[in-house]
């Protein structure tokens, strides 16, 4: 039951057998957030705030069996990363990606922090996130394009909205809150990332080495 | 005059004033006669939420200012404030407070501890107001006691068990009083409860009538269930309901049949579940019901506020009932004997293929919660739910909140222990810019869309209309607005800084008239 309920419920974002996607793997016998069986039965039912929901539709009995089930996930070994760490960290650097992402304090908090985005992603999502930036673009980085009554258009990605109002941040990092009944357009730019996509930029090599280094981030602590 | 007359004259007037400080219930049937004042949940009876207030108009409002702010101890505030006599009443879970309508400062505040033990099963720890009558506020309480406060002092004069709260009953709503009773409903239709709804005897707290929402053995409509399905049949009464005064006719709905989203069961139409029922005044019998969804396997209770008017059906003049439902169609019924009348979705939805003469939903099948989940539109939650809708005369438009919401649903088993979830699945809404919402005017007496204004999110607050010519609104963002009440164009909107979840109500301070609503722990009054 374990099994069908974790292919139901949970492998959209971890998996089909648990390898991960935007969720992590979960082929690994120690996991940081639920060390031991009463807190991955919390991490089921309560999720982890904002990106995991909490399975508050599954019985206890059925959160019990689903947490069994990722505990046999734990002995299947994890694929092992065929990338440098060490020249991905190098290469974060000079292909600028600091000019948009912090790590532990570093660098520009245009896109999201990475400083913890290996414990968070598997190795296949990040690759996607690379390649197709656009697959899977949050909520919380919408890109928009806006035309002003005086006729400017203006790109950028929006910070907040309400029924009357919308906030944006250009790429520049300038902020601009216009009314909406003000503006001759507004075009939310669904399925577009402001993350330019890396398939030509990288060779090979530089994506795996990329792709290890942003895997072996697992946060501040 | 003797020195002994003077003090008589005195002592009358004394009497006099402290009688018309009385909320009589000549004053309720009458709500038109004071627009200044706001005395049951809907301002009048009929459940319209409709103030003849028109002081603020389409051509002012942009002049709209706070003029006091109340801020409540707790979070999400859905109260919909009582106003009599120169005092403002509000409630939050298990407290109370009569605050100064010029000021907002508490004359008094009353509250009682919630139980250790006490859990909301399937909803938040709200309170959506107060009700008055003569020298009393009555008051619910999540562990279901109905109180009946001494307007005065904030003192108990008496208090009732309603329910036990253990097995997964609540109260949350706001009573409404009748002649001589004050009527309520319970919360708990996630908890497998028998729903029913209570009238109290105003001036004691005896309990004068119970309606219980599914019937029990040998009764009619016990044969729409199978086995003991019943015992934990759900079918809760948590909103306000309507009276006509005329028929001594009381109008509730009720809510979703339990287990929510697992209907093995349950087979058969489930009766009185998400259907509105009318009950005699006096005694409670029931003088007929309407399902508005047969079978529920989707979550959507037919709690909602009824909204009586007068309509003209074919050229004669009828005595309606107005109900948008959780489960995106629109009815109007007549309220004399439940005929349906006419109906049409107003909202996007994917389980029907429209209605058939008597009003019953052409279902489509296969759109049951399943293991793997399916899509449906609407949401649990409904194309609309608890907060208020409202009818203007003047406009004959019936305004509605809606909620465009699509989700899938899952089913699972479902055990019943007491005092537990006993749902059966759940659900996945689709998030992010997917959802969005409207605030939509309906012509009442066919439901067809006279005009919309679409708002960024799936609203949580309710509505209300003014001889103004305006309709009130508020978001989950935190505005609340005004948008012309023959076009829907928006003509004044205010940052509240929280989730507006709550009625907004219109009355009079000194003579020029005020609106006010909540806003997370906010109530705003604003006026020009
Ligand atoms: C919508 C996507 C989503 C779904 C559905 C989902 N998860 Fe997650 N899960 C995540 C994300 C993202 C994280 C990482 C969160 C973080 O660390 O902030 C996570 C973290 C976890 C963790 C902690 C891992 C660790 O290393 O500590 C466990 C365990 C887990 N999920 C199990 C489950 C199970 C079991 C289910 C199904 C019942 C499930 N998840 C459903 C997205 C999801
Ligand atoms: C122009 C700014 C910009 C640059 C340059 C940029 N990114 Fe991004 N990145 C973003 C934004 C915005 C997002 C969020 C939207 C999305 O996921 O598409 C994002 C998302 C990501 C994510 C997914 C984060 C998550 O939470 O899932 C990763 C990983 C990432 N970037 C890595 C990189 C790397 C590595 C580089 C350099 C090769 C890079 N980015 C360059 C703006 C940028």
């Amino acid at each position: 039951m374990g099994k069908r309920l974790f292919e139901s419920q949970c492998a959209l974002c971890h998996g089909q057998t648990g390898g991960g996607g935007r969720g992590p793997n979960l082929h690994r016998p120690q996991l940081n957030k639920a060390p031991d069986d009463a807190s991955l039965r919390k991490v089921i039912s309560q999720g982890i705030q904002p990106e995991m929901p909490g399975a508050w539709q599954l019985s206890p009995r059925e959160v019990k069996s689903v947490a069994a089930y990722v505990r046999t996930l734990g002995s299947i070994p994890l694929e092992p990363l065929p990338g440098n760490p060490s020249r991905g960290e190098r290469l974060f650097k000079t292909k600028a990606c600091d000019t948009c992402h912090m790590i532990s304090g570093q660098g520009s908090g245009f896109g999201p922090e990475l400083t913890g985005i290996g414990s968070k992603r598997s190795a296949a999502f990040l690759r996607e996130s690379l390649v197709a930036p656009e697959a899977a673009v949050p909520d919380e980085f919408l890109l928009l394009d806006l035309v002003t009554a005086s006729g400017a258009t203006i790109r950028g990605v929006r910070m907040n909205e309400d029924s009357f109002s919308i906030q944006i941040k250009e790429l520049n990092g300038e902020f601009h809150s216009y009314r909406k009944a003000a503006l001759k357009d507004l075009r939310k730019l669904r399925g577009k990332s402001p993350m330019p996509s890396y398939a030509d930029a990288l060779k090979p090599e530089e994506m795996d080495d990329l792709i290890a280094y942003l895997a072996s981030l697992r946060g501040n602590s | 005059m003797k020195r002994s007359s003077l003090f008589l004259l005195a002592s009358f007037l004394l009497v006099a004033s402290f009688l018309t400080a009385q909320v009589r219930y000549e004053r309720i049937a009458n709500a038109d006669n004071e627009p200044g004042n706001w005395l049951t949940y809907s301002r009048n009876s009929l459940g319209h939420r409709y103030s003849p207030l028109n002081q603020i108009t389409p051509a002012n409002v942009t002049g709209l200012k706070v003029k006091w702010a109340y801020q409540f101890p707790d979070p999400r505030t859905e109260v919909s404030p009582i106003v009599a006599d120169g005092v403002m009443y509000v409630t939050g879970p298990n407290s109370a407070a009569a605050l100064d309508l010029q000021t907002g400062r508490p004359f008094w505040k009353w509250s009682r501890p919630i139980p250790p033990d006490y859990q909301s099963i399937g909803f938040g720890r709200v309170n959506r107001g107060p009700a008055i009558l003569d020298d009393k506020l009555f008051v619910a309480t999540l562990d279901c006691d109905l109180v009946a406060l001494d307007i005065k002092s904030g003192q108990e004069r008496w208090s009732t068990k309603v329910a036990d709260y253990k097995p997964g009953y609540s109260l949350t709503m706001a009573p409404l009083v009748i002649p001589g009773k004050v009527v309520v409903g319970v919360s708990g239709g996630e908890a497998g409860i028998r729903g029913f709804i209570d009238a109290y005897d105003a001036k004691t707290g005896k309990r004068a009538w119970r309606f219980w929402t599914i019937p029990g053995p040998g009764e009619p409509g016990h044969e729409s269930w199978s086995g003991d399905a019943w015992k934990t049949g759900g079918g809760s009464t948590w909103v306000t309901g309507s009276y006509d005064p005329q028929l001594n006719l009381v109008y509730w709905g009720v809510g979703n049949p339990g287990p929510d989203w697992n209907g093995d069961d349950r087979p058969g139409d489930n009766l009185y579940t998400c259907s509105l029922v009318a009950l005699e005044g006096d005694t409670g019998a029931l003088r007929w019901h309407f399902q508005f969804t047969p079978h529920d396997t989707h979550d959507w209770d037919a709690t909602h506020v009824p909204v009586l008017f007068e309509g003209e059906v074919r050229g004669k003049k009828r005595k309606l009932i107005g109900v948008a439902n959780r489960n995106a169609f629109y009815y109007a019924l007549d309220r004399e004997t439940g005929e349906f009348i006419a109906g049409r979705a107003y909202a996007k939805q994917t389980w029907a293929n429209g209605l058939d003469d008597r009003g019953r939903p052409m279902v489509i099948p296969g759109n049951e919660p399943s293991e793997e989940g399916k899509l449906v539109w609407p949401n649990l939650n409904g194309a609309t739910v608890w907060f208020s809708p409202s009818y203007s005369p003047q406009t004959g438009l019936f305004y509605v909140a809606v909620r465009e919401v699509g989700a899938t649903y899952f089913k699972r088993e479902a055990d019943f222990k007491p005092g537990t979830f006993f749902a059966g699945g759940g659900e996945q809404t689709l998030g992010g810019d997917d959802e969005w919402g409207a605030i939509r005017a309906l012509e009442a007496t066919t439901g067809r869309i006279a005009w919309e204004f679409r708002l960024k999110s799936a609203p949580w607050a309710g509505v209300l209309s003014t001889a103004g010519g305006l309709v009130f609104g508020g978001t989950n963002e935190g505005n609340f607005f005004a948008l012309d009440a023959k076009t829907g164009k928006p003509l004044w909107d205010f940052q509240t800084g929280g989730q507006v979840a709550a009625n907004p109500i219109a009355f009079n301070i000194d003579g020029r008239q005020h609106i006010a609503v909540s806003a997370n722990r906010v109530l705003y009054v604003f006026g020009l």
